[in-house]
């Protein structure tokens, strides 16, 4: 797929973002939700399906779900319903999964810059276990199913199709789990499903205004799935187009080890879910006290977050967002920042993140790594005073990722500290060593000072100061002319 | 009026295998019922609100307080096929 | 022993409370007749009396209570009257029988029921037709047809049935005996294996009227468990009127005139019930219900609708019946549903995913629920003039067997004075009301919600100058 096709035409991409809410108990049973445990083990009459049972609303995933609508600035639903939505298959102990429908909670909003279609209330489905070595759902001719997750209380995110690119979709949806994760609704963990990801990806001829047939990507259950899958299956859709082919409408699921693209099996053959309304619920009025409640618990949002870093600490905006974007990253250079004190320099400590993250992983949090922000700081503090040298700095950091431990006694057992005194002998070497290259200096060609400036820190092993030996070769060259 | 078609796509909605024998008695049945019903299509209910409850009941919400699940064994006690702790179905997958 | 039998549940609990009978011995004389049971009223007789409160502070006095199977009882067979839950022991028990057995009511055992509730002459029960006591030619209506015969016989003191569209209220009527249904929400439908969840109401099936309020004093209530439930206004009084001195009676043309078919037979005695009321001192008078005669059509996409729904559990994965389709999913699902369901079960469950199918919802289920906002209206707008609404419960007396059976409408036909009642939420009771031809004749009052106490009330002072006497079913 070259770049020029590609650009012939332009991704229009919505994402459906399904969070598992932080609750005690289910949707509409008083069970714990559970995971881990022993299979069926946190099950009653609700949430099996039993004959004769009736749901009953948790008062504290609708408490969730408006917190989550104010954060995306949506509109609420003075008065939202529930309905049945019919389908069989074996996760679904009812027959129906209860969700809202065409009154959810939530309508309208945006967060950064992209439009919230709605936001609505909903149950998970239990969990479906395949027999056979595979453990996967091809090949397997027997199942079992885990009812200790069913029930467990779920908001659907629907945006409006406003992302163009993989990367965007992928950088919105930091955003998103950032915000929910700084809601505390959700403990947002792709991987263990709690926040789950499906795209709409649909291509256009560049300029159009007219929306391509769209497919949807199930389940990209980590970020850069998300961003692998969307990408080729919008080179897909290229390809076919250029093929002269047409897309169809159909759900595909992405196999990131292949980075296959495969039509899903659908539930429903003759997709009709024969909505109708829940006749064991009763309508959900949103009181002003309700929202207030939720408004009240409102904890400061990422992109509130990024304005403050940039505003308050004249950090770049990009770097404010980078931090803000990832509420672990802003955490952690924050108690740095604490850490440091008067002393704070916050926008060399913020430069210094990336370096961290480089060296633990791009998606692992510095606050779970062996680098307390305390020592993070006086790492930072050292290189920019000068004490040590920016390599010298780097090797530190590598050594506290690897051990922990505290910069100031690594740099003394390692004689890292910058080398200041003696450094006029080794640029009197070094002059020595190439007289030309001095030659040259002194007649005002500072290429030159190149190779002189490398032989010292070849001598110093990196340890001095660039500053001063650039500034002590020049007084030296100039003192031999005299 | 429900013809064979209309019969077997809603029996494969309802999750019901129908015998060639009942798929044409369902079809008669089910259009002479209809034929009755049909009548109250003809009302004019131009902007009569639907009802779905009867009761103006709304906000029947619970504490998200845990109460005891039952015990495995109970939870499984009816189940027709139990597997390894869970409820055993043939896979979707499968055929 | 008979004459234990003959004493009204009120009066053998006020028995056993002053200490003149043992609840044991009631319990036993019941069991026993419930153990020779002929008419095939019962699926499920207690072995023995169930541990329970003192019967003596009880305030229903240890009377034993029959409980329709569609009720989940703990660890007892609760079968919905359905091949698909043979022998299926729930494990917990429905919140209206636990009130009644904390109020001093013991199961005595579980009663057979139309599968699901559907159907109006029990003959759609997995476990074969009810006999109708007053002639086992015929069906004791339905679908609690069980609950009505087994008080009519006297196998059992008093019985809790559920009315969708008129289960309580028409077998009551075929079986001589008084069935209410109660404002929707007054009693709470947890543990009530749900046919149309927002028709669905518990109601007492009984000998009197006495009986029928003493028994519902105790069903009712809000319940944490159902959404839909609410706090009932007031208690349910003693009914003690001896006259109807202010009452007026409206008489809905479109229910009694001749749109409903009813019989001579059955117009002769709601005429005579008329006469007697105004003789009591009732106003009788003609009024309106323009929408009552859609009533039907609009039940008959409503009830299959939700039923269509409410029974997609019902997919051997969990419990009841399995048919494994050759290790294929959904040959698992249609061969279980083929082989667990009856044939009225499937036809609502087609009538009801047809109508809520893509395409077919507004014009079905969405305008049966505006005619379902008229048929309220209506009956609003009759409150205004009237107390009660009065009909026959049923245009027949009990039929034979068979007799309908090949034809699914005219058996819907059976339900055209009752569903108008559901369909609003509104509360209705049928009292017996004399003979035509040796069979029982209904009489229904239907009132405003919450209305129940009054409607006892006028139900007991018809029911003493009707002095009907069912002693008959019992020998
Ligand atoms: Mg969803
Ligand atoms: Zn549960």
């Amino acid at each position: 797929m070259s770049a020029t096709l590609t650009q012939a035409y332009e991704p229009v991409i919505g994402l459906e973002i399904h969070v598992q809410l932080g609750t005690a108990t289910k949707m509409f049973c008083g069970c714990a939700p559970s995971f881990a445990d022993e299979p069926n083990s946190h099950t009653c009459p609700i949430c099996l399906g039993l004959p004769g049972s009736l749901p009953v609303l948790n008062a504290r995933a609708v408490h969730f779900g408006l917190m989550i609508g104010l954060a995306l600035d949506c509109e609420i639903a003075p008065r939202s319903l529930f309905h049945r939505k019919n389908y069989f298959y074996p996760d679904l102990p009812k027959g129906y999964q209860i969700s809202q429908y065409d009154v959810p909670l939530c309508r309208g909003g945006r967060l950064g810059d992209v439009r919230i279609h709605r936001v609505h209330l909903e149950e998970d489905a239990a969990k479906l276990n395949h027999l056979g070595e595979s453990g996967r759902i091809h090949g397997s001719d027997r199942s079992w199913v885990d009812f200790n997750r069913g029930g467990t209380p779920l908001v659907e995110i629907v945006t409006e199709p406003d992302i163009s690119s993989p990367e965007q979709a992928r950088e919105w949806l930091t955003l998103l789990r950032a915000t929910l994760k700084q809601l505390g609704v959700s403990d947002v963990n792709m991987a263990e499903g709690s926040l789950r990801c499906d795209a709409n990806v649909s291509v256009r001829p560049a300029g159009s205004h007219e929306l391509g047939t769209k497919t949807e990507l199930k389940n990209m259950n980590s970020f850069r799935f998300l961003e692998r899958g969307v990408r080729a299956e919008i080179e897909r859709q290229v390809g076919l187009l250029q093929g002269g082919q047409s897309v169809i409408q159909e759900t595909l699921h992405f196999d990131p080890a292949s980075g296959q693209l495969t039509p899903l099996r659908s539930k429903e053959e003759a997709h009709d879910y024969r909505y109708l309304p829940e006749p064991d619920l009763v309508p959900l009025v949103a009181s002003e006290a309700m929202v207030a409640q939720a408004r009240a618990e409102l904890p400061e949002l990422p992109t509130e977050r990024a304005t403050r870093l940039e505003r308050e600490l004249a950090l770049p905006g990009e770097r404010a967002r980078e931090l803000a974007f990832r509420t672990e990253l802003a955490d952690y250079f924050e108690a740095a920042l604490a850490a440091a004190g008067a002393a704070a320099d916050a926008i060399a400590l913020a430069n210094w993140i990336p370096q961290l993250v480089e060296r633990i992983g791009s998606d692992a949090d510095p606050g779970a790594s062996k680098v307390s922000p305390e020592a993070f700081a006086s790492l930072v503090g050292l290189a920019a005073s000068k004490a040590i040298s920016r390599d010298a700095a780097r090797e530190v950091l590598t050594r506290l990722v690897a051990d922990g431990g505290d910069p100031q006694t690594i740099v003394e057992a390692e004689n890292l500290g910058a080398v200041s005194d003696g450094l006029a002998e080794f640029v009197q070497q070094a002059i020595a060593a190439d007289p030309e290259a001095a030659e040259k200096v002194r007649a005002g060609n500072m290429k030159a000072i190149g190779p002189l400036v490398g032989y010292v820190m070849r001598e110093t092993k990196g340890r001095a100061d660039g500053g001063e030996v650039t500034r002590l070769i020049r007084e030296q060259v100039q003192a031999a002319k005299t | 009026m429900l013809d064979r078609s209309q019969v077997l796509h809603v029996a494969r909605l309802a999750r019901l295998e129908l015998s060639e024998e009942e798929v044409e008695r369902m079809a008669g049945e089910l259009s002479k019922v209809l034929d009755h019903i049909e009548k109250i299509r003809e009302l004019d209910l131009e902007g009569v609100p639907a009802t779905s409850h009867v009761v103006d009941v709304v906000n029947v919400l619970r504490p998200d307080k845990p109460r005891p699940s039952l015990p495995v064994e109970v939870a499984l006690g009816a189940a027709p096929e139990p597997v390894q702790g869970g409820f055993g179905v043939p896979s979707p997958g499968a055929a | 022993m008979t004459d234990l039998i003959e004493l009204s549940a009120t009066a053998a609990g006020a028995a056993v409370r002053d200490g003149q009978v043992s609840a044991d011995e009631l319990f036993e004389a019941y069991r026993a007749r419930a153990n020779g049971d002929q008419l095939n009223a019962f699926t499920w007789v207690a072995p023995e009396a169930p541990a329970g409160p003192d019967p003596r502070g009880a305030p229903l006095g240890g009377v034993p209570l029959a409980v329709k199977d569609l009720f989940c009882t703990k660890g007892v067979p609760s079968q919905a009257g359905s091949r698909i839950l043979e022998n299926y022991r729930p494990p917990y028990t429905a919140t209206v029988v636990e009130q009644l057995a904390t109020a001093g009511a013991p199961l005595l055992g579980k009663t057979n029921q139309d599968e699901f509730a559907m159907g109006s002459s029990n003959e759609n029960s997995a476990y074969g037709p009810v006999l109708n006591p007053w002639d086992r030619g015929r069906v004791p209506g339905g679908s609690s047809g069980g609950s009505a015969a087994a008080v009519a016989a006297g196998l059992a003191p008093w019985a809790i049935g559920t009315d969708t569209g008129g289960s309580i209220r028409q077998p009551a009527a075929l079986c001589g005996i008084v069935g209410m249904k109660p404002t929707y929400g007054a009693c709470s439908r947890y543990g009530m294996i749900a046919f149309a969840s927002s028709l669905d109401q518990a109601g007492p099936l009984t000998r009197n009227v006495s009986d029928a309020a003493l028994l519902l004093r105790h069903m009712i209530g809000k319940d944490p468990c159902d959404s839909t439930s609410v706090a009932f206004p007031g208690e349910i009084a003693v009914p003690s009127a001896d006259d109807l001195r202010g009452i007026r009676l409206g008489v809905p043309e479109e229910l009694t005139g001749d749109g409903g078919g009813v019989e001579p037979g059955v117009r002769e005695r709601f005429e005579a019930t008329l006469a007697l009321a105004e003789r009591l001192g009732a106003t009788v008078e003609p009024c309106r219900l323009p929408h009552a005669p859609h009533a039907l059509s609009a039940y008959y996409l409503i009830a299959p609708a939700e039923a269509s729904a409410n029974l997609a559990r019902f997919d051997g994965v969990r419990y009841g019946l399995r048919v494994d389709g050759e290790a294929d999913l959904v040959k698992m699902y249609t061969e279980t549903r083929a082989a667990g369901f009856g044939p009225e079960v499937k036809r609502r469950i087609m009538l009801g995913t047809y109508a809520l199918s893509s395409g077919y919802y507004d014009a079905y289920y969405g305008t049966a629920q505006k005619v379902r906002t008229k048929i309220a209206e209506d009956f609003r707008q009759a409150f205004d003039s009237f107390d009660f609404v009065v009909t026959p419960t049923s245009p027949w007396t009990a039929f034979e067997l068979g007799a309908k059976t090949d034809d699914p409408l005219a058996m819907y036909l059976n339900d055209f004075c009752t569903v108008p009642m559901p369909l609003a939420g509104i509360p209705a009771i049928s009292i017996p009301c004399g003979l035509s031809a040796g069979l029982p004749v209904g009489f229904q009052l239907a009132g405003p919600a919450f209305s129940e106490s009054r409607m006892l009330d006028a139900a007991y002072a018809l029911e003493q100058a009707i002095g009907f006497d069912g002693g008959q079913a019992r020998r």
